[in-house]
């Protein structure tokens, strides 16, 4: 027999199931400090344990472009958009990482904090939101970078004009943080249960560059293959990114409500799934 | 008032291999059962179990039902296995419940390890905030008790280094000063003593009394009696997942080593043709009398050895040698010398409360007659004695052979 009022006289009740689409919301807010510390424990621990350090963001990208540069544009005369190859390859690098880090270290999240998990409770989505931020910090050092390529490049004579695009940008990040992190939730969610799945990621993110136009423009695929091409989300995203910052590339607001929608089904379907699994996967993991 | 109300809770686990960890291997089995072939993942010689509904899980808990006032520290008890780590899992949201639910009013802080989330690259102070940050405090608070944190670590100069260059004893200090200032209005703590040295539990023991003193709720699992009786006002005692029994903390300690009681203490009797002995004198039994169910460092009780004189008039005093576990000589007492007559006879030695230490005891019985052994009945019987104290901050092994608590004592 419920006693009146005893619905606000408990801070918190534990039952066996959950609201699926519950996201506690105000929890993750009661946990931001924490949120900030972890980014900073992901920073700090990058700087001090590597020779490098912070340099390692640079080497990346650079040798990844470099290499590309040769194989592709070099020897395989793959078009780029007659953009300057080591300016196309670079924006498009950066990016792809960005949105790679999310899904791979989100999709890691499980097994990789299974200790801490075990042991304390907190919202189990910040592990995964502060992956999101703390990837950002590279993102924005190898745009720096690539600021600096462009710098030159517009010295020896590119035709640099600043365009909408740049505009949509913060939004393309937001986009790419959204689809990584509600794919990666989905996979770590399937990991606790499967773990020869994250074998299949690793390689399965390389791959799915390959289907994104990053190291080949939207515009060098035939038409009746282009529609495939569109369906992938990130399409927009990476085409979206050159346009800005190149003036060639396709910025597509169709394409983008498209990628927007995509993200968000994708995270539901995310939140759905972790919200089942998170509440016992200790007892499986 | 109620701050925790747990209804009907139960907890069940799958036993054995769920599912065999990889996707291929799931396929597979499934390929294997739909086409009614063996299953290739079965162990061999065993059934196979893991299609069948009983036998295949287990409750870690069942049906379990209490009530915690504000301001209670309860102690949860029980052997190993009984399901209490479950229930701190549960309360702390680590895992969920299958039945029943849980409700809570105010909040929680559980230290059910210490040093949770510790990153050995980040500095003493770097680690205070992640972890106070892990435990549930904001960046505020964590900077409003800094300076006490770090003063009850004791680890001082060291703050702003590494922690992977700590010893282990700074490591759980540090790590226990961030909880231990965590000011929850509940705080459950789960054998966080077993971890460290004397000093150290000393210091995580005096600081629940203060939580407590202080009006907050604590739950409290150990398996170290002594410092459970000095904490706890009430307590639960567990056994397969099931609450055996609901009381203050007396009565459940006292349950909690009733299930232990009697393996401790060995007592021996003998018929006439197997008595131990001469022609003269033969032991009918030897055996430890006291009241209640277990023997503790505050429990009188009398050593005793029955036996039969075979001749009459027999000169004989009994001279008891009370041996401990090390083989050292605790004490050795006689009785008067006395003309035995023809029959039956009790020998017994009353000891009082509050002389014994606590540990395992071997009785050895001289029967001596004008000064000379007759008989030496070697070990016979054992008892072992508990400890039971109130009231200290001290909760190790009291050393001593005897603990005679009548010493009259003066500090000036």
């Amino acid at each position: 027999m419920k006693m009146k009022g005893e619905d606000k006289y408990w801070t918190e009740v534990i039952l066996p199931k959950k609201g699926n689409f519950d996201l506690r919301l105000h929890e993750l807010w009661h946990f931001k400090d924490l949120l900030s510390l972890l980014v900073r424990r992901d920073f700090v621990s990058v700087y001090k344990q590597t020779v490098l350090g912070p340099a390692w963001y640079f080497i990346q990208p650079l040798l990844t472009t470099l290499m590309m540069w040769v194989v592709f544009s070099k020897i395989a005369h793959i078009s780029t958009d007659s953009l300057p190859p080591v300016l196309f390859y670079l924006i498009g690098n950066i990016a792809w990482s960005y949105f790679a880090a999310c899904l791979n270290k989100t999709s890691n999240t499980f097994i990789a904090n299974a200790g801490i998990f075990g042991k304390v409770y907190f919202p189990r989505l910040i592990i995964p939101l502060s992956t999101v931020v703390s990837s950002l910090f590279a993102f924005f050092t190898q745009l720096i970078l690539f600021a600096g390529f462009l710098i030159y490049y517009v010295y020896q004579g590119f035709d640099f004009h600043v365009n909408i695009g740049l505009l949509v940008i913060p939004y393309f990040i937001f986009l790419m943080a959204l689809l990584g992190l509600g794919m990666g939730i989905i996979i770590s969610s399937l990991t606790t249960k499967y773990r020869d799945l994250s074998f299949l990621l690793v390689f399965g993110v390389q791959l799915y560059m390959y289907i994104t136009p990053v190291i080949y423009p939207v515009s060098s695929i035939s038409v009746e293959l282009r529609k495939y091409i569109l369906l992938n989300p990130m399409t927009s995203v990476i085409e979206g990114f050159r346009y800005a910052f190149l003036g060639k590339g396709m910025l597509d607001f169709g394409q983008i409500i498209y990628t927007t929608v995509f993200s968000i089904v994708v995270l539901l379907i995310g939140v759905l799934i972790f919200n089942k699994v998170e509440r016992n996967f200790m007892d499986t993991v | 008032m109620i701050v925790i109300k747990v209804e009907n809770l139960s907890k069940q686990y799958r036993l054995g291999v769920v599912s065999s960890k990889t996707l291929a291997a799931d396929v597979n089995r499934f390929l294997a059962k739909v086409r009614g072939k063996e299953d290739p993942m079965m162990t061999v010689g065993v059934e196979n179990r893991l299609n069948t509904v009983d036998g295949d899980y287990i409750w870690a808990l069942k049906d379990i039902n209490f009530e915690v006032n504000e301001g209670e520290v309860l102690g949860i008890v029980g052997k190993n296995g009984a399901g209490k780590s479950t229930i701190l899992k549960i309360l702390s949201k680590v895992t969920a419940p299958t039945t029943g639910s849980v409700k809570i009013k105010g909040r929680i802080a559980s230290l059910l390890e210490v040093g949770t989330g510790f990153h050995p690259e980040l500095t003493g102070k770097e680690n205070i905030f992640l972890n106070g940050a892990i435990l549930g405090m904001t960046k505020a608070e964590i900077r409003r008790k800094f300076d006490e944190i770090v003063e009850f670590s004791g680890v001082g100069k060291y703050i702003d280094t590494p922690v992977k260059r700590y010893s282990s004893g700074m490591y759980v200090r540090l790590a226990f000063a961030v909880a231990a200032h965590l000011e929850p209005e509940i705080l459950i703590v789960d054998e966080v003593l077993a971890v460290g040295d004397a000093e150290f539990q000393k210091k995580v023991l005096g600081k629940m009394k203060d939580v407590s003193k202080q009006g907050r709720t604590v739950l409290f699992v150990s398996h170290n009696m002594v410092a459970v009786k000095s904490l706890c006002t009430k307590g639960i005692l567990l056994e397969n997942g099931m609450i055996k029994e609901q009381d203050l903390i007396g009565p459940i300690i006292d349950s909690y080593l009733n299930q232990f009681a009697g393996k401790g203490i060995i007592n021996n009797e003998w018929t006439k043709s197997n008595a131990p002995g001469t022609d003269i004198i033969k032991v009918k039994s030897a055996y430890v009398e006291f009241k209640g169910s277990h023997i503790t460092v505050n429990t009188p009780f009398n050593i005793i050895t029955e036996f039969w004189c075979e001749e009459e008039g027999f000169p004989v005093n009994v001279s008891m040698v009370l041996w401990d576990k090390n083989q050292n000589c605790v004490f050795n007492i006689s009785t008067e010398n006395i003309e035995l007559e023809k029959g039956l006879h009790k020998a017994t030695f009353n000891i009082p409360e509050q002389l014994m230490n606590d540990g395992y005891y071997y009785v050895q019985n001289y029967f001596v007659t004008n000064s000379t052994p007759h008989f030496i009945h070697n070990e016979a019987n054992a008892f072992e004695i508990i400890d039971d104290r109130d009231n200290t901050d001290w909760y190790g092994k009291w050393i001593g052979a005897v603990r005679p608590n009548f010493v009259k004592t003066e500090l000036l």
